[in-house]
């Protein structure tokens, strides 16, 4: 019996066959991707596991102690300290910078456009944080530090910033709301961009006030971009490293031990690689928990501009 | 530029106005008086500083301290002028940071985007899963990944090398090769299936149809990468180990730590962050409008 071929149509589409060699051809495109994804992200994220149910310290052979350090890490009062202070900060940081980047971006929005002034307000972002530590560390100083010098003329008088207790953390989140408050509210300018202004008119027509339209039209619809800040800025606050290593080194009194730094100090300083990677992969689920979490709170699937 | 959104005609908002006129002018003054501060700072002699720590502008600015830091002064005079006698030379550490930088973001944003592109046309077994698994290491912790990536380097004996410190980033990032390939998803098919039919094939495409197509992109891409490689501080702290490889931000930091009597050595301190500021100011001046563009779209993806 013949098979019947099927009927080739009588319109030719405009795309011919792509040759079937194709596959090696993609193999070959991520081919250099796949490397580096492999070797520094898929590899390091399975060996720190693997790490993390051993007792190792770099010197000697690895030794397996299989849920030991996850254990430890429940019972360690400095890892419950480090993820309190990691908290306090993130509570100091987040909302001050987000509310104050969504008020410049609106007062932006409404008054001036200029790429010049979006240019200065973008500097800080654009500087490391090392330097930004180190910028404030010394318009701080308790001696010569300018800012100092004018509170002393103040009833407030000189303040200790880093060198204090109580004053290293939310210093620290002041200056981290300096570096990203400009790129904050650029990126809320941006999501205002996306909201039509007829809806402003009809709004105001019906009567609304500014502060009116602000809460029930604006904020609703810019939920996209403020579930991305919110989401981004948690996660990288949370993962809080640099400036810590620059500015206070946990202290003072460890007063600023933050838990990356803490891990940081298991493994470079102590040199105890299991408890360290058993500690990250903690600090892992976090996250990834903290994320769910929020992306649920915030409804971020859902646009109401539709 | 367009008008400000139409405000109801006859309302008496002059005070919320004059408020928000008032929080912007302030906003930006803070944003960039620091910066200011650091300047004069770096001008002001170690000698007068104590003097003149609430001046806003130095009696007799001089550029001794940049002399100091980039190492251009002998020892003794370095030592005079309020030096620690550290032998950290910051034009060393620039010279390591733009090598660092450079590498990085040729290779990354040319491996990225031949990743990108073959995620978003060509069809090959196991794209999408492969794919998918570059997104979720998108949300690793970097912590997670630079202890095991140090034991690597380590052992492949690159501690302290800048092959060693441009390892991890130099072949793809995954924000990149997502970001790229949302781009080349979005570009029409016509040109390059027209190509097809003049038998090109998927090499020569990206080659001459794509990447010329995604200059936009890719350029912010590259300011992004440059921006953030630029400013890089744990990964390359961890494996510098000597003066001579220290990038940047690190050299910052050690300096910091070497002190001549106890307290740090402010006006170098300053002199080398203004060094580590200016390719901030010349990026802005240059390539501003486009650095502002990149990275309010980076927050749209």
């Amino acid at each position: 019996m013949t098979t019947q071929t099927s009927a080739q149509p009588l319109v030719v589409t405009a795309r011919p066959k792509k040759p079937t060699s194709q596959a090696w051809v993609g193999y070959l495109f991520i081919l250099p991707a796949m490397i580096g994804f492999a070797v520094f992200y898929l590899y390091p994220a399975l060996r720190g596991l693997q790490i993390s149910f051993t007792d190792w310290n770099l010197l000697s052979d690895p030794k397996n102690v299989g849920l030991a350090n996850y254990n430890e890490v429940i019972h360690d009062s400095k890892f419950w300290s480090a993820l309190w202070i990691t908290v306090k900060y993130v509570l100091w940081n987040i909302p001050l910078q987000t509310i104050l980047a969504l008020l410049l971006a609106v007062a932006m929005d409404r008054l001036v456009k200029s790429m010049f002034v979006k240019g200065l307000l973008i500097v800080p972002y654009l500087l490391s944080n090392v330097l930004v530590g180190l910028i404030f560390l010394w318009m701080t100083d308790p001696l010569l530090g300018i800012i100092n010098q004018w509170l002393a003329a103040t009833p407030i008088g000189k303040q200790a910033f880093f060198a204090s207790a109580t004053q290293a953390i939310p210093t620290i989140a002041m200056i981290n709301t300096w570096k990203y408050l400009g790129f904050t509210a650029l990126l809320f300018y941006a999501g205002l961009q996306g909201i039509p202004r007829t809806i402003y008119e009809a709004a105001s027509i019906d009567g609304s006030s500014e502060a009116h339209s602000f809460w029930r039209i604006t904020l609703p619809l810019l939920r996209p971009v403020t579930v991305f800040v919110l989401v981004t800025s948690l996660i990288g606050s949370f993962q809080i490293f640099d400036t810590v290593a620059v500015t206070t080194q946990g202290g003072p009194v460890d007063s600023t031990k933050v838990l990356v730094y803490y891990i940081y100090q298991n493994a470079f300083a102590f040199f105890k690689m299991g408890y360290a990677t058993a500690m990250s992969m903690v600090l892992f689920v976090i996250l990834v928990v903290f994320t769910l979490l929020q992306l649920r709170l915030l409804r971020a699937n859902e646009s109401d501009l539709d | 530029m367009t008008a400000v959104s139409a405000p109801p005609a006859r309302k008496p908002f002059a005070y919320g106005r004059v408020l928000a006129w008032l929080g912007l002018s302030l906003i930006v003054l803070i944003s960039v008086f620091p910066i200011y501060f650091v300047f004069k700072t770096a001008l002001t002699s170690n000698q007068a500083l104590f003097a003149e720590a609430a001046r806003l502008w130095p009696t007799h600015p001089t550029l001794v301290n940049f002399e100091r830091v980039l190492g251009l002064l002998s020892p003794a005079a370095a030592q005079a002028a309020g030096g620690s006698g550290s032998s950290i030379s910051f034009a060393r550490a620039t010279l390591n940071s733009a090598v660092f930088t450079f590498i990085i973001v040729v290779g990354q944003t040319f491996f990225s985007a031949m990743a990108a592109y073959a995620f978003a046309r060509l069809k090959f077994p196991g794209r999408d899963a492969i794919f998918t698994m570059f997104i979720i290491a998108l949300m690793i912790p970097a912590i997670v990944l630079f202890i095991p990536n140090f034991i690597t380097i380590k052992n492949l004996g690159w501690l302290n090398s800048m092959q060693g410190m441009v390892a991890p980033f130099f072949l793809m990032s995954p924000f990149a090769v997502f970001f790229l390939r949302q781009f080349f998803l979005s570009l029409p098919k016509e040109t390059e299936e027209a190509a097809y039919l003049d038998g090109a094939g998927p090499l020569t495409i990206f080659w001459r149809v794509t990447l010329p197509m995604s200059q936009g992109p890719i350029i912010t891409l590259a300011i992004l990468t440059t921006i953030g490689m630029w400013n890089e501080f744990f990964w390359p702290f961890l494996i510098a180990k000597e003066d001579s490889s220290y990038t940047l931000p690190v050299a910052l930091q050690v300096f910091r730590t070497q002190t001549p009597q106890g307290s740090p050595d402010w006006t170098g301190l300053m002199a080398g962050t203004f060094i580590a500021i200016i390719p901030v100011f010349v990026l802005m001046i240059v390539l501003g409008r486009r650095v502002v563009e990149s990275l309010a779209f980076s927050g749209t993806k």
